[in-house]
């Protein structure tokens, strides 16, 4: 034994990842995996406490086949724990069919391209950074950041644009998956607590690992989560959102097992295929042709000392398409979401927007607030150098507008808009600076949206 | 084949067998009852070590093991253009066809169809005499690209008997006096360089299209650049753009262990896509090689040596081939991750010793050469890789090794991604060691000052580095107005010349006849401001001047006509400066 791994010696039969009962000499058992063998022993990783399990009496049961999750679409409303055991006090699911949580990559052939977005009801999101069904768009958090509270509202508002708004909206087939691994109990019954208040409790799958609970259960948790949201998705016709939080939790199981394995570390001791390992939970969202249904993955991770270029972000970054960054700074200041979009992007955004999807001006418009945002914040910084009578008369509008930017457009609060209220903010704000710098949007557009009363007024359709 | 080995170990995507004996490093091998494809990567005494191309979850200790005795081979011949192909060549459409949208296990399917037949028009003659490298006829693979069927490596002599018609790849369209029947598909281990009969020295420009590239950083056919950069810095978009733009006349692309949807983008687009030179859909000069980062880390380890094998056998007919690998460093992951469970000793980062000699090994595939065969065919290999250093830190492993073969290197910066500046091309770190070899090109081709121009842009963007130090610290007012002019002319430079939105209509591309007369305007541009500042013009009137905006939209306009209006501009601009105030 070494911490929650088991050698055990003298196995005939073993196949690579099935799962083991590990019978105790008290009668108790823990369930493990096998994560490697030879013709002498079979290495087990223990999903649930290892304490004890003892060299003597204990005895291993064998399964012979891998973790599997009994699926139907009775599985919506649902809770379980981080190993797919039902903890909502209702029976075992009765199962249409049963799937290895390991998955089989999707045939990159097979795959189509994003092309609808998901409407957050978050300006900073929904405006800057759009959301694109089948994408995977991480959520860069750190510690005292409401990375929860902006999930929750994003799970309470979101919808796909088409129907009402909101997961529970009539017309629409649109699903949540939550995989909780290691967040506290009180973090996850503000998560359940808001399933239930929003509707949407009979639309969402839960899994549960929390704290307390063993922490290499939380191996399997995201893997049950993506079983479930691919059923969802590719063979009942869902829109799936999930849920992953808190990966920086999963990664610290992960390299768990790793130094339990004497495994050569790599960079902060987290495994050398922790970019393969990730990318086998991450790479499990998309469309695939012919399907209706899709999984869009937001998965919220916490950046160890606000550091962005930690492995957990780090790799997360190179896998997902883009990510949403939080700021201390506006967090500080009050602003809330403080989503700081200049490290934020979604990769996908240009697929999910513009006329017929979102609106026409969509990306021009984005383009605009993103620039002059950033020369606001590039003056802020100048100013804070050289002092206000540094800066031109021209220098202190657009500081003005880095402001107002932040407290106006960004800072929402927690009342969703709609994609049209998004973008008429952003028209508010853009027209307290002139016409002629408005470059980067297309001269058309400026002129239909910039100057009238009829504009102001908040008649923004089409 | 030899049955009779038996799995004793299982451990991440390796496996131990024993009784082996007999078998060779790199042979082919299937695995267990599934007979999932490996290949013997390490042999001691009767115990073969197996890296397995696909995931080994269900594999039983105990289950047999067939030694195939041939390496891993990639099949070559008509039928490789437009195809999308996993790690160790698996056609994933046909793959697709058997199991669905999910790849499932144990699958196989030739790489090129058996079925399609090819009208093989012959060249060589009953009664010639060929070795290898030898052109015996000429197939239309698609309307861009003649694919020349030639005497593979190792086979030659007098022909007996040659055919014309039409042709499945596995019918024998020549005959040799010694009885070898040569069909249009030829097979070649992955990782055996192909032959050729020589070197060429790299004096000839790689195209790519981009400005920040061509003008500042060239590229040599047969070179290669690697571009280096932490996540979402541009590297997908660059070797994306390069698919579509660069002068090449066959692409392969090297998805190597990354996302599935950007894979999506290519497949979506490029049959769409037409390429300007001929107006003919992308992807009948491409070949996708597509091993995304959740499918199998050893046929991810493999997936670059398909991919250049493809390529060189195209080089072998005389075409300029493009390699793009994005991303370099899941290859060396993967690498790392199978001899980890080698217990190798591991080197720096936990990679193997050997990582930089593989390296090598891979770059060195590329090149100009002239090809195996009569009448003279020259060909080029040109390798892009990108490289994704952990925390975007190039002094790791993978950016070092590959950095010491690879003489353009091409550093992309986060900060100006995060502008949104693309292509992110940090100027002051990215280097080409070619400009001396291709600059006589370049001078009769392009732009007889070419050097000269380089040249006056690096000036001008080190100037504005050395300003902005001093802006940072005291404030603008603290500058000249000839110091002012230099922040004004480079801001317009680097918005205007090496900024490049892969995303525009009219400016994704751009020729470097193209950019190299942008860059003499713009630099005409700071020489007359600069005169009329010493004539003691005011600066208020100097950037008032009318240029500015004629030369900001320089960029869109179309390659019909741009020389004359773009050298009508530079002589009003010299005007001006003649004219008396
Ligand atoms: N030349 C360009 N023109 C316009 N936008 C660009 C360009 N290059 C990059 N971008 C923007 O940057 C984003 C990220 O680029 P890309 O996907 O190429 O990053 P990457 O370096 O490959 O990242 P990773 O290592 O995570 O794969 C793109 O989605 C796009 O929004
Ligand atoms: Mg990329």
């Amino acid at each position: 034994m070494a911490g929650p791994l088991v050698f055990v010696e003298g196995v005939r039969r073993v196949t690579m990842g099935e799962m083991v009962e590990v019978l105790l000499s008290d009668g108790s058992s823990r369930r493990g995996q096998v994560i490697e063998f030879t013709d002498r022993y079979a290495l087990v990783q223990i999903l649930e406490q290892s304490t004890g399990i003892d060299v003597l009496s204990t005895r291993i049961r064998f399964s012979g086949a891998p973790a599997r999750m009994p699926l139907s679409p009775d599985i919506l409303g649902r809770r379980f724990d981080g190993a797919g055991n039902p903890i909502d006090g209702l029976p075992p699911v009765l199962p249409e069919t049963w799937r290895d949580i390991g998955g089989t990559p999707i045939n990159p052939v097979a795959r189509e391209k994003p092309s609808r977005p998901i409407v957050t009801g978050i300006s900073a999101i929904d405006g800057l950074n759009t959301l694109v069904r089948g994408q995977k768009l991480p959520i860069f958090s750190a510690a005292g950041l409401p990375a929860r509270e902006i999930a929750a509202q994003i799970l309470r508002q979101a919808g796909t644009g088409e129907g009402e708004r909101g997961p529970s909206s009539p017309g629409e087939k649109f699903a949540v998956v939550f995989a909780a691994m290691g967040i506290t109990f009180r973090q996850a019954s503000y998560f359940l607590h808001e399933f239930e208040h929003s509707g949407a409790a009979g639309r969402t799958v839960v899994f549960q690992n929390l704290a307390d609970d063993a922490t290499i259960e939380r191996l399997l948790t995201p893997r049950f989560a993506l079983t479930a949201a691919e059923y969802l998705a590719f063979d009942r016709g869902f829109d799936v959102l999930v849920i992953l939080t808190d990966m920086t939790n999963y990664c610290d199981a992960l390299r768990e097992i790793a130094t339990a394995r004497e495994e050569i570390p790599g960079r902060r001791s987290y495994p050398g295929y922790m970019y393969t390992d990730l990318a086998s939970i991450y790479e499990r969202a998309g469309c695939i042709r012919g399907k209706i249904g899709s999984v869009t993955q937001l998965p919220i991770l916490t950046m160890p000392d606000d550091d962005i270029t930690h492995p957990v972000p780090d790799l997360t970054g190179y896998i997902t398409e883009g990510q949403i960054v939080l700021s201390r700074d506006l967090h500080r200041n009050g602003i809330y979401p403080p989503i700081d979009v200049l490290p934020s992007l979604s990769r996908l955004m240009n697929l999910g927007i513009g006329p017929g999807k979102t609106r026409e001006d969509h990306r021009g418009l984005a383009d605009q607030l993103y620039a002059f945002y950033a020369q606001g914040r590039e003056l802020r910084r100048l100013e804070a150098i050289v002092g206000e009578e540094g800066l031109s008369e021209s220098d202190r509008r657009f500081r003005r507008f880095a402001d107002a930017f932040e407290r106006e457009f960004i800072g929402q609060g927690k009342r969703g808009r709609t994609i049209e209220e998004t973008l008429e903010e952003g028209w508010r704000l853009l027209r307290r600076l002139p016409k002629d710098q408005l470059t980067r949007i297309r001269a058309d557009h400026v002129g239909k949206r910039y100057g009238t009363a009829a504009v102001e007024a908040g008649r923004t359709g089409e | 084949m030899t049955e009779g080995g038996i799995i004793v170990r299982v451990s991440g995507p390796t496996v131990v067998a024993k009784n082996m004996a007999g078998a060779r490093i790199h042979n082919r091998v299937l695995v267990g009852e599934d007979h999932l494809p490996g290949e013997v990567i390490r042999l001691e005494a009767d115990r073969a070590t197996i890296q397995v191309y696909e995931d080994t979850t269900g594999l039983g200790l105990g289950e047999g093991v067939t030694d195939v005795g041939k390496p891993l081979l990639a099949e070559l011949g008509p039928g490789l253009l437009g195809s999308v192909y996993d790690g160790v060549q698996r056609p994933l459409h046909a793959i697709r066809a058997k199991s669905g949208d999910f790849i499932g296990r144990g699958l196989s399917s030739p790489p090129l169809d058996r079925e399609k037949r090819w009208e093989f028009r012959p060249v060589a003659r009953e009664g010639d005499v060929v070795c290898p490298g030898d052109v015996l006829g000429v197939v239309a693979e698609t309307p861009r690209v003649d694919h020349l069927v030639m005497v593979p490596p190792g086979n030659g002599g007098a022909i007996r008997q040659i055919l014309a018609g039409s042709f499945s790849v596995l019918e024998p369209v020549a005959l040799l006096a010694d009885g070898t029947a040569l069909p249009m598909l030829q097979r070649w281990p992955v990782r055996t360089p192909r032959p050729f009969r020589r070197r060429l020295p790299p004096t000839l420009p790689f195209i790519t299209g981009q400005r920040v590239f061509d003008v500042l950083f060239p590229l040599a056919a047969g070179g290669a650049a690697i571009i280096p950069g932490g996540f979402g810095t541009g590297k997908t978009v660059v070797e994306h753009s390069l698919a579509r733009y660069a002068g090449a006349d066959v692409i392969v692309f090297v998805g190597c262990g990354e996302r599935g949807n950007e894979m999506t983008e290519v497949l979506a687009d490029f049959p769409e896509l037409t390429d300007p030179s001929s107006g003919r859909p992308l992807m009948e000069r491409t070949v996708l090689v597509v091993n995304t980062s959740n499918m199998p880390v050893a046929a991810r380890e493999a997936s670059v040596y398909t991919g250049i094998t493809i390529a060189e056998y195209y080089r072998d007919m005389g075409y300029r081939v493009a390699l793009l690998a994005d991303s370099i460093s899941r290859w060396a992951e993967a690498l790392r991750e199978i001899s980890s469970r080698l217990e190798e000793m591991p080197g720096e980062e936990g990679y193997p010793t050997h990582l930089a000699s593989r390296l090598a090994g891979f770059y060195e595939r590329g090149g100009r050469v002239s090809c195996l065969g009569g009448g003279e065919r020259e060909g080029t290999v040109t390798i892009v890789s990108a490289v994704s250093p952990p925390g975007g830190d190039f002094s790791e492993p993978v950016t070092q090794s590959s950095q010491r073969i690879a003489a353009v290197f091409w550093a992309l910066d986060p900060a100006l991604a995060h502008r949104r500046h693309f292509p992110a091309v940090d100027w002051k770190k990215s280097y080409s060691l070619y400009t001396g070899a291709i600059d006589d090109w370049f001078r009769e081709n392009v732009s007889a000052e070419c050097t000269a121009l380089r040249g006056g842009l690096m000036a001008l963007l080190q100037r504005e580095e050395e300003l902005q130090e001093v802006v940072q610290m005291v404030g603008i007012d603290a500058l000249q107005e000839q110091e002012r002019i230099v922040l004004t002319v480079s801001r317009m430079v680097r918005e205007h010349f090496l900024r490049q939105s892969a995303y525009s209509e009219t400016d994704a591309s751009c020729r470097p006849e193209k950019a190299f007369l942008m860059l003499k305007a713009f630099l005409s541009f700071h020489t007359l401001c600069r005169d009329l500042l010493a004539r003691k013009v005011p600066v208020e009137s100097v950037l008032a001047l009318p240029f500015r905006e004629e030369l900001e939209r320089m960029k869109e306009l179309p390659e019909e006509g741009f020389r004359e209006t773009v050298n009508a501009l530079i002589a009003r601009i010299v005007t001006e400066g003649g004219r008396d105030r």
